[in-house]
């Protein structure tokens, strides 16, 4: 008699089935008839260090940090074009100075505007 | 349980190729040689700690490799170290948050006794104030052979624990506390300054 062909697929299914939850099984009746269950406060707690955890874990940043790095990332950048501007300074024509003079007075305003709109202020009431 | 089967037979048996066990026998050979320590160092015996665990001392070889950052998972907290008074509920803490079954190693003088820090105002005079140690090892700091040394000294206790019976382990009696009271910061000192469940010291008769 030949074997059904798809017989070994059950066997592996019921192995499949069987493997995972044998070690399950075991430990439920290690639990239920061995070792008894000690939940307690300490052990119920979130673990931080052994330190007392304290506030929500759900933490927001305020988004007023968004503006500043924004902000940061103008000068940043304003940096870049101004140091090798300063290391060529005396080899450049007056036509280069008024166009970096310029250049800063765009980003000036923008900090006069930024800083009106009170961009600056950290901690303002929310 | 062990002791039923005749160690005679059991030899005898062995030699013809029968292995002879006990729940309790494989229960404690897996757990003997699966011990997870927390991650945890407190001062210089840390570094000898570490040493242990490093390929020279080579931890693994008795299955104790397996340094947990969590408690979860561990199932041994080696104490080593000096324990300040403003570290003790926090050790104590993590202590309780270890699932059981769980074993304590005081490592050096100053985790058994504050050591050379005994006469200070800030200093814990032994771990063993406030969780049940269960291997101490002398030293200023141990080196990394007294503390293998007090790995197998652990596994042989845990080797002689028993599943059943009077006597069985303290972690599967249900009346046997898991967690223990973690002291608080007080006017001059923890509050309690010791827990009296734990803490047993050694009465000193003297002759008058």
């Amino acid at each position: 008699m030949t074997p059904e062909p798809y017989f070994f697929l059950i066997i592996f299914c019921g192995v499949a089935v069987v493997f995972p939850l044998m070690p399950l099984a075991l430990a439920w009746m290690w639990r239920r008839f061995f070792q008894p269950p000690k939940p307690g406060p300490a052990k119920n707690a979130t673990y931080e260090c052994g330190v007392e955890s304290t506030g929500e874990a759900r933490v927001q940043f305020q988004s007023q940090y968004y503006l500043y790095c924004i902000i940061f990332l103008i000068f940043d950048v304003e940096a870049v074009f101004l140091i090798p501007f300063a290391v060529a300074f005396t080899g450049l024509p007056m036509a280069a100075f008024i166009a970096i003079l310029v250049f800063l007075l765009l980003l000036i305003e923008g900090l006069v505007w930024a800083w009106s709109k009170g961009c600056l202020d950290w901690a303002k009431a929310r | 349980m062990s002791g039923q089967v005749d160690e005679g037979l059991r030899s005898e048996l062995q030699k013809q190729g029968i292995w002879v066990t006990s729940t309790q026998e494989l229960y404690n050979w897996g757990r003997r040689n699966s011990i997870w320590p927390l991650q945890f160092g407190l001062a210089c015996c840390a570094i000898e700690m570490i040493a242990t665990a490093a390929s020279r001392y080579d931890l693994a070889r008795f299955g104790g490799e397996v340094f947990r950052p969590s408690p979860r998972q561990a199932d041994l907290m080696i104490v080593a170290g000096t324990v300040t008074k403003k570290m003790a509920p926090q050790i104590v803490r993590l202590y309780n948050q270890m699932p059981d079954p769980k074993y304590v190693i005081s490592m050096g003088a100053c985790a058994i006794s504050g050591g050379p820090f005994k006469q200070g105002y800030n200093v814990l005079k032994g771990i063993d104030r406030y969780i049940p140690v269960d291997v101490y090892i002398p030293g200023c700091p141990p080196r990394p052979e007294a503390l293998l040394h007090a790995f197998m000294e652990l596994q042989r206790k845990i080797d002689a624990q028993r599943l059943t019976g009077d006597g069985k382990a303290g972690f599967l009696d249900r009346n046997q506390p898991s967690e223990f009271p973690v002291p608080a910061f007080g006017a001059h000192d923890l509050e309690p300054p010791s827990n009296p469940d734990v803490f047993h010291p050694p009465v000193v008769e003297r002759s008058s």
